[in-house]
């Protein structure tokens, strides 16, 4: 029986099928060939590196965990939660490009768009013909969604949209974007708007110190007029985009265990070799209460995130186990990064190692989604079933 | 077309080899099983000649279960089926090997069969040169190009021969082909494509079904290790004086320059 190639202190690989374990190898050596050689480029430049568009689409990256008739592989969200962790362990960009095209936006489309906008939409997002990006968070209103002032006015067999929309990961080079606006009777509804569509822009958002090898754009409407048919028919409330960003949140769940991974092994490789006393520092205890740590949370994060697959899977999960992977694995990747960074002396500040890079990258992850302290009062609501943040 | 690959399953490259205890084979406790990656190379051939020629492409290993995995792999990359016969508890030189693997491509009627030029576990690079004797079929090897007529009647491949020179050699199907680094550049299996291995079948086989049991024509008498590395030697001093002292040992004892 195949094992994974990843950390696996709790032998992991043994609740996982062949086919799992495959599509973690497939993923992995994608990443060590195609991403790794050329992520510290596009680091420093703080651009995103398109090339990798059609290459990950090709292998079926892109909407993985969706049927083969709307162009996903079919995975189930184990393999699925499996790319995400090797995607991440590239970079955090990277797998918020296949999050967002899968989980934001082909999500979307395929639970509450017409079998017209599935059909023509999906294949070319999951072909990697078509970008899209997914608008709810505004410069006012992140943490409370519903509070969003961006307004959507029917005008005859049109939809006018006015408002802004800010924080969009791929907003400048998407082809479309799913936007939530409220309707005249305040309930908030989706829409699909076309890139030059009149009234509609996507300026990137600029010096960004977290995730500079993914696109951040702002998305402007000014009397933005778009199709009747362009509106998500099934849709009908902030229930809608919530249900898309628990799909995202399940991969982030994931994804952030391929981030503390990357800075873990950095850290053990450095421990071993770098020598100071005469001895390598992996060899001082504070060292290794720090490793140990690290693979200790790694360990528990990969049993919740397998389990909260499996339910998933079941179809046994809530929106709040989904908010317990994100919180933990988040946090559990955010620390790794910091020891490792301290384990790195100073080499941990420079690009040599992918520490830094993940360790501010990881500063995103930790705030978007659901801030870590939203996501701790959903399951102190779940537990007390008192809403704590309202 | 019937597109034949044969593929064996190797001991990463990276592994850490370490004999057993009694020295009588390898420890496979730790060994991380990967398909050949000269095979990898056949795999890919095969799948772009069957894309151009149509067909199917078939993958025959002989191996233990284990090397199922390694066959899912090729499936996964986009080949058709596989047929492994099992070795478990036979005992098998590079000579009956070759015989068993014979019978498979006769009885398959392949029109041409892809191997690695050679396995880099025992880096013997023989079998498929006895397949395609004992299955009277002619072979090239190595190939670093591969080009075959419109009438799928035969084949231009080139060979890399001393000096840098390269043979140009046009040979008739069915023929065996032994495939070297710099013939393609293998695929990586996608996603959907690991998700229909599965469903691909492979069939099993018996070598003791396939041919009669025949004496051994070569015994593994041993296994050992390499030696350990000897500690390097380090010159100091001064730099005129270190740098002849350098270059005598160069010269004379590691014998490079």
């Amino acid at each position: 029986m195949s094992k994974l190639n990843c950390t696996d202190f709790y032998d992991i690989s043994a609740l996982l099928t062949e086919e799992e374990i495959m599509i973690q190898q497939a993923a992995r050596d994608f990443v060590d060939n195609e991403v790794l050689p050329i992520i510290n480029e596009h680091h420093r430049n703080a651009t995103f590196p398109k090339q990798l568009v059609p290459k990950m689409a090709g292998l079926g990256f892109l909407g993985a965990n969706f049927p083969a008739e709307y162009g996903g592989a079919g995975l189930n969200n184990v393999a699925y939660g499996l790319l995400t962790q090797e995607l991440e362990r590239g970079d955090s960009g990277i797998r918020s490009f296949c999050s967002v095209t899968g989980a934001l936006v082909m999500y979307p489309i395929w639970r509450y768009g017409s079998e017209e906008q599935k059909k023509y939409w999906l294949p070319k997002l999951a072909k990697g013909e078509k970008i899209g990006c997914f608008g709810l968070t505004e410069p006012d209103f992140g943490s409370n969604p519903g509070g969003m002032i961006t307004r959507a006015k029917k005008k005859g067999d049109k939809w006018v949209l006015n408002g802004a929309k800010m924080w969009i990961t791929n907003g400048t080079m998407a082809d479309v974007a799913v936007v939530w606006a409220k309707d005249e009777s305040g309930k908030v509804r989706g829409f699909l708007v076309e890139k030059g569509t009149k009234g509609f822009a996507a300026p990137e958002m600029k010096n960004k110190f977290s995730l500079r090898a993914s696109v951040t754009s702002e998305l402007t409407f000014n009397d933005c007029e778009i199709p009747a048919a362009n509106q998500l028919p099934g849709a009908d409330g902030l229930k809608a985009p919530l249900s898309c960003l628990t799909q995202a949140r399940y991969g982030i769940a994931w994804g952030a265990l391929g981030c503390a991974m990357a800075c873990y092994e950095a850290a053990v490789a450095y421990a071993k070799e770098r020598v100071q006393f005469d001895r390598p520092i992996g060899g001082f205890q504070l060292i290794q209460e720090k490793l140990t740590w690290m693979l200790t949370e790694i360990t528990k994060g990969q049993l919740l995130a397998l389990q909260l697959g499996r339910m998933k899977d079941k179809g046994t999960y809530t929106h709040t186990h989904v908010s317990m992977g994100k919180m933990n694995n988040v946090k559990v990747a955010r620390e790794c990064s910091h020891m490792a960074r301290e384990i790195l002396g100073a080499n941990g500040i420079t690009d040599e190692y992918p520490v830094i890079r993940h360790m501010m990258n990881i500063e995103s992850v930790y705030t978007y989604e659901g801030t870590h302290q939203m996501h701790q009062l959903i399951i102190g609501e779940h537990i007390t079933g008192i809403q704590a943040y309202r | 077309m019937k597109i034949g690959v044969l593929l064996k399953q190797v001991p990463d490259t990276e592994t850490r080899i370490k004999l057993k205890v009694d020295k009588s084979g390898l420890e496979e406790g730790d060994i991380k099983w990967v398909i050949n990656p000269f095979d990898e190379f056949a795999v890919e051939e095969a799948l772009r000649f069957k894309e151009k020629a149509g067909g199917e492409v078939v993958i025959v290993t002989l191996g233990p279960p284990r090397a199922v995995d390694s066959m899912r792999q090729a499936l996964a990359m986009g080949a058709d089926k596989g047929i492994r016969i099992d070795n478990v508890g036979a005992h098998l030189d590079l000579f009956m090997t070759a015989k068993v693997l014979a019978k498979v491509v006769e009885e398959e009627k392949f029109d041409i069969v892809f191997g690695g030029k050679q396995a880099v576990d025992d880096d013997c690079a023989a079998v498929i040169q006895y397949v395609s004797e004992f299955a009277n079929i002619p072979h090239v090897s190595p190939i670093e190009t591969f080009e075959c007529s419109s009438d799928l009647k035969k084949a231009t491949v080139q060979r890399p021969v001393a000096g840098g020179l390269k043979e140009i050699v046009e040979i008739e199907l069915p023929c065996v082909l032994g495939c070297e680094k710099g013939l393609n550049n293998p695929r990586y299996a996608s996603l959907p494509g690991i998700m229909k291995a599965k469903t691909k079948p492979i069939a099993e086989k018996k070598s003791a079904d396939l041919i009669a049991s025949g004496e051994l024509k070569v015994q593994t008498a041993g296994w050992a290790l390499p030696p350990e590395r000897a500690a390097g030697k380090k010159v100091e001093g001064e730099p005129e004086i270190v740098v002849d002292q350098l270059v005598k040992y160069l010269k004379e004892e590691a014998k490079v320059i």
